[in-house]
């Protein structure tokens, strides 16, 4: 879903979110509200400038008077909610959500080329996950290093879908899709052929940029080496959506 | 454990010791520098590397252990520092979750022998049975053999984590390390 552009009428509303009592303007989302005000809610497949996936859940808050969890980055405020961004349930399920992704596929830090500049490695410090409680799956995923600028490791890929938006929608290329369900779900290049054989991509990098781990990196960069660059994603995104 | 135990001027009782790990952690608490001489005052090393007895006490305030669960000689020392310590950390990602030694676990460990002993090896290729501990088919976090109190995530995690951590226990708290390290930090 693209993000609509501002109508030059949209009403204000009103809402308390832990105890502040905020206005906004009523096309906007819970976590759109929560940055501008500084109120921090973890999130990994929510990046400024793409469509919402609302896939990760780490931005569940809690809406008064009702049981179910929403999703920050994919709920539109409403005149007189009362959201809590920051309970105790909320920790515990946000700490198990990291933990699950961690022993899915494979994060050894330590080797990584995104150590020290990885959006999930941040998370789980944040969130206070010291260790992972459940068992390690110990899988084996692929890496395609087929392609000669950039490298996709399925080891350390969260499935956050932010490739397959910013190719989609800021690129315009439509490389990437997602295959296959549960465990065995990938991000994949074109028909699941090698990323290197691709007729599509313009090799822009843009996805590289976005991804929150080192799942998608430049070649040749070693252990902490990959640091990521997102500053050109609201620009594009304000350009493409004012035409 | 207890904590008034701790607040008594007599010094808590630290054991360490490392499994499958490279030793790095023991390293970084060197690296506490001058501040291990504070730390003397507080503590007292009844069994390390660092130290030189051989035994393990049979009461202990606070074990700390480095490295992953790869040997059956790593799977009895974790069960022994679990019994005889009140409080076990693990020390580093080795031993919080896997890290560099778990990465083996992708293959099959007869695989992993023949490529160490065998395919790169040019005189009397042969797997050592004598002398050294069995490996074990998966290499585990400490946690997934025996309970662990405290984590301190890091390769290695840096001095000021471990003082932290340190001060923290000497001072009859229970250290948050998220605060001060992390995964891989
Ligand atoms: S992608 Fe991030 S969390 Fe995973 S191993 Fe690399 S630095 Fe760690
Ligand atoms: S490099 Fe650009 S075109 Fe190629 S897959 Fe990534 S975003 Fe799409
Ligand atoms: S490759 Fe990166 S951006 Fe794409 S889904 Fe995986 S983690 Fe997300
Ligand atoms: S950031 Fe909201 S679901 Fe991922």
């Amino acid at each position: 879903m693209p993000l609509p552009a501002t109508q030059p009428n949209v009403r204000v509303v009103t809402l308390k979110i832990d105890d502040l009592d905020l206005s906004a303007r009523e096309d906007e989302t819970l976590i759109e509200v929560c940055r501008e005000n500084k109120i921090p809610i973890p999130s990994l497949c929510h990046l400024d400038g793409l469509s919402v996936w609302g896939g990760c859940r780490l931005c569940v808050v809690e809406l008064e008077g009702q049981n179910r969890l929403l999703a920050a980055c994919s709920t539109r405020v409403a005149e007189g909610m009362r959201v809590h961004t920051n309970t105790e349930r909320l920790q515990r399920y946000r700490r198990t959500l990291i933990e699950l992704l961690f022993a899915e596929r494979n994060h050894i830090c330590s080797v990584c080329v995104s150590n020290g500049h990885c959006e999930l490695q941040w998370l789980a410090q944040k969130c206070g996950v010291d260790h992972v409680r459940v068992p390690y799956r110990q899988q084996p995923y692929p890496v395609d290093s087929s392609h000669e600028m950039f490298r996709l490791d399925h080891n350390r890929c969260v499935l956050c879908t932010r490739c397959v938006r910013v190719c989609d929608e800021i690129e315009g290329a439509h490389t990437w899709d997602v295959m296959g369900r549960g465990s065995d779900c990938r991000v994949i290049t074109d028909l699941a052929r090698p990323w290197g054989e691709s007729d599509t991509c313009t090799s822009c990098g843009k996805c590289v940029q976005v991804c929150p781990t080192g799942a998608l990196v430049k070649q040749g960069t070693s252990v902490g080496e990959m640091v990521k660059d997102q500053h050109f994603l609201p620009i594009l995104a304000r350009r493409r959506h004012a035409r | 454990m207890s904590t008034d135990h701790m607040s008594t001027p007599t010094k808590i009782r630290v054991a360490t010791t490392w499994l499958d790990g490279c030793s790095g952690c023991h390293m970084s608490f060197l690296d506490m520098d001058e501040r291990l001489i504070a730390l003397a005052e507080r503590i007292e090393i009844v069994y390390s590397p660092l130290v030189d007895t051989k035994e393990l006490p049979e009461q202990v305030d606070v074990g700390i252990l480095e490295g992953s669960i790869s040997s059956e000689d790593d799977l009895e020392k974790a069960k022994t520092f679990r019994k005889r310590c009140k409080l076990l950390v693990s020390l580093g990602d080795c031993a919080v979750n896997g890290n560099v030694p778990s990465m083996r676990n992708h293959f099959k460990l007869a695989d992993v022998m023949d490529r160490a002993y065998r395919e790169n090896v040019t005189l009397q290729p042969q797997i050592p049975t004598r002398e050294v501990p069995a490996l074990l088919g998966t290499v585990k976090p400490i946690h997934g053999v025996v309970p662990v109190d405290i984590f301190v995530p890091g390769c290695p995690p840096r001095a000021d984590a471990i003082w932290h951590v340190l001060s923290e226990l000497i001072e009859g708290r229970i250290p948050d390390p998220s605060q001060v390290t992390r995964f891989g930090a």
